[in-house]
């Protein structure tokens, strides 16, 4: 499984295989939205909180095709699947992976692109600390996604589709963290919550996404 | 000697059986629907009382929950079709998961434009996110994801299999969604209280007419969906054909 | 004889528009797609038939 997940990280790193691409589009992003939506300070920072996770969200969404496209491309998938390690902890290593490349840079350059979206300061804490625990969620759901959509050749639109409303959850309750704390209320609540949605499709989802995978095997 | 078998529900999931039973139920539950939609429909629009405090638009009720409430069945009936589906095999509760899906999106958005329609002159907007108009829209969503996988994938069998795992996961997030909705708008608007809260003492006035009202949503739900069951397993046939014909040459 | 609406005349025939006019839509979705799929059934098992 280390061996595994050590392999994934390899390929993720080396060019092309899409390991920056996610953290270059949160930053575009971050670009865009003040040119859209005006400079003034006030604006922005009400805003913020919410555009820094759907930041985040999307970036994840980019890279999320990758995580099982190749290896059912070039069959190493179907080693995968006859290899003595389970399915379901194939997927889990593979989130795993997905989020070291994809999902832990987006944690660390949050509070730069804050500066720029003029996040008010007591929110940076929460920021980073909402980000690290809800993105494993969306590594793990977007894993899930990408086992469904797997056999189809056009499945990066379809996916979106179906991953986004799962999102949800995860998006409310990080943004709402993030805003409560740039208010400077209370936010035990929604990190808990958030903690919550994030431990339980870690334990569960690997099992359904298991579950597509041995389905699109077939 | 073999012992004849008790006749049980799942008879039904034999599709000529199906076929069999929805030749007569379906055109029994299209008139009744028919029928009770048009009474409940026109006693509601013609002959009820103004409210004294919304006033003509108390009608609009009517429509608003009934199709509300299949919104959420439709999406009950298809996880439950989704479960028999995978557990038990068979192929009509698959496909009914899957003619059940189309129609649960319209009453969806059925439910979405009244609501919205009520709510410009009750509330002062076409839209306010409160958390059941929020979650109706997400669940919206979800209906389209669903529809979306079913028409994108070539085997039937796959499909009907990966569909039933978004059903089931959907399910899920769908009430987890919900109770988002109803933290992050009370975390933000605290004490914006929207909701209409129809069962408040609702008069028999309103209340006969909607009680035949949703029994003919209800029977509408059941006669689409039979028709459109019937249509898929058609479809599977012919399918099968084809390739038998393909494969002879 | 259309029922006095009041104010919201407007709002509540519009309702019952829209919603008609969907519930329409999709019966008449229903219909033709069935009739479509049991002509061309039809069709091929006539087909099918004929070889035998």
């Amino acid at each position: 499984m280390i061996a595994l997940l050590a392999r994934d990280l390899r390929l993720a790193m080396r060019a092309g295989g899409g390991f920056g691409l996610g953290l270059a589009f949160f930053l575009v992003l971050a670009v865009l939205v003040p040119l859209g939506v005006g400079p003034e300070g006030g604006t922005l920072a009400a805003i913020a909180p919410g555009i820094l996770w759907i930041g985040a969200l999307l970036a994840c969404l980019l890279s999320l095709d990758r995580i099982f496209a190749l290896d059912f491309e070039d069959g190493s998938l179907d080693l995968l699947a006859t290899a003595p390690i389970p399915l379901e902890g194939v997927v889990a290593v593979k989130a795993l992976a997905h989020w070291l490349t994809t999902g832990l840079p987006l944690v660390l350059a949050a509070p730069v692109l804050g500066i720029l979206l003029n996040l008010p300061g007591p929110a940076y804490g929460e920021l980073v600390v909402s980000l690290l625990i809800g993105t494993p969620a969306l590594s793990v759901i977007g894993a899930f996604g990408a086992a469904l959509t797997v056999g189809l050749k056009r499945g990066g639109l379809l996916m979106s589709l179906l991953v986004l409303p799962l999102y949800v959850p995860t998006l409310v309750f990080g943004a709402e963290a993030v805003s409560r704390g740039a208010q400077g209320l209370p936010v035990a609540t929604p990190l808990l919550l958030l903690a919550g949605i994030t431990a339980g499709s870690t334990a569960l989802l690997p099992f359904a996404a298991a579950l597509a995978l041995r389905i699109n095997l077939r | 000697m073999t012992p004849t078998p008790r006749p049980s529900l799942w008879e039904y999931a034999n599709p000529v059986k199906f076929m069999r039973l929805s030749d007569w139920l379906l055109p029994l539950t299209a008139w009744l629907a028919a029928a009770a939609i048009a009474v409940g429909l026109v006693w509601g629009f013609f002959l009820t009382p103004d409210d004294f405090r919304q006033g003509s638009t108390v009608k609009i009720i009517f429509l608003h929950v009934p199709s509300a409430l299949m919104a959420i069945n439709a999406w009950a009936m298809m996880l439950v079709a989704s479960l028999v589906w995978l557990i038990r095999r068979h192929h009509v509760s698959a496909l009914a998961a899957r003619a059940a899906g189309p129609v649960g999106a319209m009453m969806t958005l059925i439910a979405l434009f009244t609501g919205a329609i009520w709510g410009q002159p009750m509330w002062g907007t076409w839209w306010a996110w409160d958390p059941r108009l929020t979650s109706f829209l997400i669940l919206f969503l979800f209906y389209l994801g669903y529809i979306a996988l079913w028409s994108a994938i070539e085997d039937p069998d796959t499909a009907a299999d990966l569909t039933a795992v978004l059903c089931i996961v959907g399910s899920v997030f769908a009430v987890l969604s919900r109770y988002a909705a109803i933290f992050w708008n009370q975390g933000l608007h605290q004490g914006a209280s929207l909701s209409v809260a129809p069962g408040t003492r609702m008069d028999w006035a309103y209340k006969a007419p909607l009680y035949v009202s949703m029994t003919g949503f209800g029977l509408l739900f059941l006669a689409l969906v039979l028709a459109g069951t019937r249509t898929e397993i058609r479809a599977r046939r012919m399918k099968a054909l084809i390739n038998r014909e393909r494969m002879q040459g | 004889m259309m029922p006095d609406l009041g104010r919201y005349a407007v709002e509540v025939t519009l309702a019952y528009a829209v919603s008609l006019a969907l519930l329409a839509t999709l019966v008449g979705w229903v219909w033709l797609r069935g009739r479509r799929v049991r002509r061309a059934l039809a069709d091929i098992e006539a087909r099918a038939g004929r070889k035998g």
